[in-house]
């Protein structure tokens, strides 16, 4: 029983471990909010494993041992075989909108990357359905395992490639394989296999088959493209590929927003990317000042040119661009913020001698800290807080942001910022501008807002947003903006052709002169949004606008179902970049998981009709489709929430995960010995976990704000461990609805087992998307009160069914 | 097995489609970008455009896996990261650069080198400049084939445009950039017009239309659809 444990925890850790490192690699080949397809992809090769069981039950169970080895054989094959097919599939996501034999070759690669979750799934599955004596035990080796394994797969990613990451992953199903196979007589032709695919793993399968295939439109490709251009350095981490271009005979010239009216060219740059994409620069500065004067004529300068030497916090100082710009202007003292301590080190050290050792400048100082916890923790006062552009036109052009929860731009971000300003002090926002606008428009309403909680009553008197073609920048005042900033402002504008969106008492006709909109449109929404019918402007206007906050931080999200329509009428007549794809990708998702998750429980249903015992269906089916639903609600809500107090959301995922699956595999051991002392039959030990789960589900979204707010401060290991500390008791309760309906199901009705295990993962897949997409429309704390309701209904439903 | 036949048949007749079936196509094309001119905002394309449209053989621009696309409306993949723009946006591009027959035309980004073949029929010169040299060989020898003697094509930098045969009437640049060269700018004669588009491959929403005043003064309009107006009702 030991060894079963043991490879049911090996299969666990790599599966889990081969769901992020999938999530990963997507990011860097193709786009990043293929990571739910990923996630919808794992869970229903639960949902299918089920129903295999299932159908095959009869012949398996007596084969355990070798039905088992096998499933685990074949996963650890699979990872590596797929991985290989799939990077083979032409899909271009680009193109889906124009040819729809795109959608087949999504079908292949959803199917490529079914097979190994669902053998993986095989396993665990059979060791339920056989094994159903130890279920509770079975559960605790698979649920920790699982945490394992999303801790270990984000060491090794720190340590080495993906592609290395994926062989040292694909080792621990074989292992599991052969410590299950040992228990068996001789099987010679099992055991062959399994040694010449641990030959075949150790000799190392050739890199020119694991090579990742990036996408030909990501920017890396296309920089890689150009003559002579080569890379300068790569480094890979679970942040990210971030790779150095350089390009000698078309040098990288990066300086969105700038003014066409200026006289001065940017030096030559080395090309930054992030996952192959989302470009930024590191500029040529050999110190002189005037050789990049550039710097002063973006959107972005507008800052210094109403401050004299101003302390300046740079929050995503990525590669410096915003602190030479700082450094052009004089500023006095410079806080650079980074997530990625890959990045600064660029600046700091790998090119160090191009970038003129700003970094090693008195008046710099690099932090690696994410932008809220930091201003939450220094309190500093600041002159300036600059917040430059962090992703790239493309990204943000073809609207696949959507889906990335941002805590820099919600309303609660920007009321920290500007109570981290000195009196006087500026914070300045810039962004791209898309046509029609929604970036800027939504950045105004959320400065307003925040103006607003922050007990002030006029917000029009504080806030300015100049624009330039193809950027806006945002300033918002700690105090009124006074007559003589006004008239630099616009002093500033005019000398670099950049219009007035809006600035206090301006007139209209001054806010579309030199790059003209159809009509003067952010501007417009402007005068709405600090007028009476603000309400009524954000309701009407066709891109979804409203400010985002800490419980639904997705600034990105403009998406609106009426549009649609409207603008799938345009596509042909240059509108398919009005089209926000990501959100159309999430509900493309979760359609197609319902679908798939649906069949693959519904077909094998009807061809398995007599291994369902009478009854079982309606006594125990919904009890399980309540538990997936309402599990995996609670885990991407505090994915998503902790992500904004560990800073960062790989720690997120990587705390949360294991932290629930760890937790949740300690209430599923516990579960039994609960059952076992409970003194007082009439309630059910079912009835006193939910408790519990509600109980504490709803006093985290009351005080979990609260905590975060007074504890962001502290270092990471500290915000970890409590992170765990929170976690803990909630987990806890929520591993034992299933072991102990697990327990019940094995007693009254065995031939129900693969059902209930298929059911529960047909409902896993369907939440973890459709969580997502509920947390967009209704925001966090909705989706964990829906969970909360689930859960109860799955104890009345519980209760109701128990007999007698 | 005869289904298999007639099925093989239909996949590969379009690809075997002779040169009058093309000139049908590029009618029924011509017919769909006029009908969509408005939606741009601006007056109907004019005559000569769209004649243009109908002349040039787009299907001797594309790679020949994508020939049978030709002439449907839509950007395709010519290898190496790049696109043959949507013709709706050829076509709305070449317009709004007002070309006249003795212009002397600047292209960065020559990709297939079909842009610059619809412009080669309505200016007096077109010089275009690509910075992928297998795009930039192809795109040369494709257009000197088909005759279009006025087209000049170079390998190089299109940042500081093409200094010896400045100043241009007008500029296009079919290659995403943060911001407009200056060099450009420059480059441009007062009076002419620039045209960018702006968006992410396969999807470009927008074109920027630079203009340079007869004083030197430069504004910036932006194109797209604008039917489609982001506000309804009164404000």
């Amino acid at each position: 029983m030991r060894r079963l444990l043991i490879a049911t925890l090996l299969v666990s850790a790599a599966a889990i471990g081969y769901e992020i490192l999938l999530m990963r690699v997507l990011s860097i080949v193709q786009w990043h909010h293929f990571a739910y397809m990923i996630i919808s992809l794992a869970l229903l090769g639960y949902g299918a494993s089920g129903t295999f069981i299932a159908v095959l039950r009869s012949r398996l169970e007596p084969r355990f041992e070798l039905a088992f080895a096998g499933s685990a054989l074949s996963f650890s094959i699979s990872m590596v075989v797929c991985f290989i097919l799939a990077q083979r599939v032409r899909f271009n996501a680009l193109e889906i909108v124009w040819d729809s034999g795109q959608f087949l070759n999504l079908a292949v690669l959803y199917l490529a990357f079914f097979v190994p979750f669902f053998f993986a799934a095989c396993c665990i599955g059979l060791a339920f359905t056989c094994r159903g004596s130890e279920s509770s035990r079975i559960y605790f080796f698979d649920l920790f395992g699982a945490g394992l394994g999303a801790v270990l797969v984000i060491a090794l990613l720190f340590a080495v490639s993906p592609q290395t990451a994926l062989v040292l992953l694909a080792v621990l199903p074989l292992l599991g394989s052969i410590l299950v196979a040992s228990t068996l007589a001789v099987r010679l032709p099992l055991g062959a296999a399994q040694f010449a695919w641990l030959l075949l793993l150790a000799v190392g399968v050739p890199q020119a088959h694991l090579e990742l295939r990036i996408s030909e439109y990501k920017g890396l490709n296309q920089a890689l493209e150009v003559v002579d251009s080569r890379i300068l350095d790569q480094s890979s981490s679970p942040l990210g590929l971030i790779t150095v271009v350089d390009s000698p005979f078309v040098p990288v010239r990066h300086a969105p927003g700038l003014s066409f009216g200026t006289r001065h060219i940017p030096p030559p740059q080395l090309a930054v990317f992030t996952d192959a994409d989302g470009m930024s620069a590191i500029t040529r500065f050999d110190g002189r000042p005037e050789s990049v004067a550039y710097l002063g004529d973006m959107t972005a300068a507008l800052p210094f040119a109403l401050l004299e030497e101003p302390a300046v916090l740079v929050l995503g100082s990525g590669t410096g661009a915003d602190v030479l710009m700082a450094l052009y202007h004089d500023a006095s003292r410079i806080d650079a913020v980074e997530l990625n301590p890959q990045m600064s080190e660029l600046v700091a050290n790998t090119f160090a001698d191009f970038a003129g050792h700003i970094y090693d400048d008195p008046r710099v100082t690099v932090v690696t800290a994410e932008a809220r916890g930091f201003v939450a923790r220094r309190g500093g006062a600041y002159d300036v807080i600059q917040i430059g552009l962090l992703d790239s036109f493309g990204a943000s052009g073809a609207g696949v942001q959507a889906l990335n929860e941002s805590y820099i731009y919600t309303v609660e971000a920007l009321i920290d910022y500007l109570d981290d300003l000195a009196p006087g002090g500026f914070l300045a926002i810039t962004r791209w501008i898309k046509m029609p606008p929604r970036d800027s428009v939504k950045l105004i309403a959320t400065a307003i807002e925040a103006l607003r909680q922050s007990g002030v009553s006029e917000p029009g008197r504080r806030i300015a947003m100049i624009r330039s073609w193809n950027t806006s920048t945002l300033l918002v005042k700690r105090g009124d903006i006074t007559p003589t900033e006004i008239d630099r402002i616009k002093a500033f504008s005019r000398s670099r052709s950049f219009d007035t969106a809006w600035l206090p008492g301006m007139r209209a006709e001054d806010a579309n002169r030199y790059n003209r909109l159809p009509r003067p449109f952010v501007h417009e929404a402007a005068v709405a949004l600090l007028g009476d019918n603000a309400g009524d402007f954000l309701d009407r206007y066709k891109f979804y606008v409203e400010p985002a906050t800490d419980d639904r931080p997705y600034f990105f999200h403009f998406f609106r179902w009426r549009t649609l329509p409207e603008v799938m009428t345009l596509r042909k007549a240059g509108g398919a970049g009005l089209i926000e794809w990501g959100y159309l990708v999430l509900v493309a998702t979760l359609l197609q998981a319902a679908a798939l998750g649906l069949a693959l429980i519904l077909v094998p249903l009807a061809l398995a009709k007599q291994a369902w015992p009478a009854g079982a269906g309606r006594n125990f089916g919904f009890y399980f489709l309540l538990l997936g639903l309402a599990f995996l609600f609670v885990e991407m809500a505090f994915i998503q929430k902790f992500t904004l107090f560990l800073g960062n959301p790989l720690y997120s995922v990587a705390v949360v995960l294991s932290g629930f699956l760890l937790f949740a595999g300690l209430g599923s051991a516990a579960s039994e010995r609960l059952a076992r002392r409970l003194r007082w039959p009439a309630i059910s030990p079912v009835t006193i976990a939910v408790a519990a789960i509600v109980l504490l589900a709803l006093l985290y979204v009351a005080l979990l704000p609260v905590v975060f707010g007074k504890f962001i401060g502290l270092e990471d290991a500290a915000r970890i461990v409590l992170s765990l500390a929170l976690i803990a008791p909630l987990a806890f309760f929520m591993g034992m609805p299933f072991p102990l309906g697990m327990k019940r199901v094995v007693r009254l009705a065995p031939g129900f087992v693969p059902w209930a295990w298929g059911i529960n993962g047909f409902a896993s897949v369907v939440s973890a998307v459709l969580a997502t997409l509920l947390a967009i429309e209704f925001g966090f704390n909705v989706v964990i009160v829906i969970a909360s309701a689930l859960y109860a209904l799955a104890a009345w439903d519980e209760a109701a069914t128990r007999p007698g | 097995m005869r289904a298999l036949i007639v099925l093989a048949a239909m996949l590969v007749a379009p690809a075997l489609a002779g040169d009058a079936d093309y000139a049908a196509l590029r009618a029924d094309l011509v017919d769909e970008v006029r009908a969509y001119a408005g939606y741009a905002g601006d007056d109907p394309f004019s005559d000569d455009v769209l004649a243009t449209l109908g002349r040039v053989e787009r299907h001797r621009f594309v790679p020949p896996g994508q020939v049978r696309y030709a002439y449907e409306n839509r950007p395709l993949p010519i290898g190496h990261g790049q696109t043959i723009s949507q013709p709706y946006i050829v076509a709305l591009m070449t317009d709004l650069l007002e070309p006249g027959e003795d212009d002397v035309v600047l292209e960065v980004g020559t990709g297939s080198g079909y842009q610059a073949a619809v412009l080669a029929e309505l200016v007096g010169h077109v010089y275009t400049i690509e910075i992928i040299e297998a795009l930039a060989t192809s795109a040369g020898e494709r257009l000197q084939g088909l005759g279009y003697d006025n087209v000049t094509t170079r390998l190089g930098d299109g940042y500081y445009g093409w200094e010896e045969h400045a100043p241009f009437d007008s500029i296009i640049v079919t290659a995403a950039a943060s911001h407009v060269p200056p060099p450009l700018i420059e480059q441009l004669k007062p009076g002419g017009r620039m045209v960018i588009p702006i968006g992410a491959r396969f999807m470009t929403q927008l074109l920027l239309l630079l203009e340079k005043g007869d004083d030197g003064e430069v504004v910036t309009r932006q194109i797209g659809a604008v039917r489609f107006v982001p506000l309804t009702g009164e404000h």
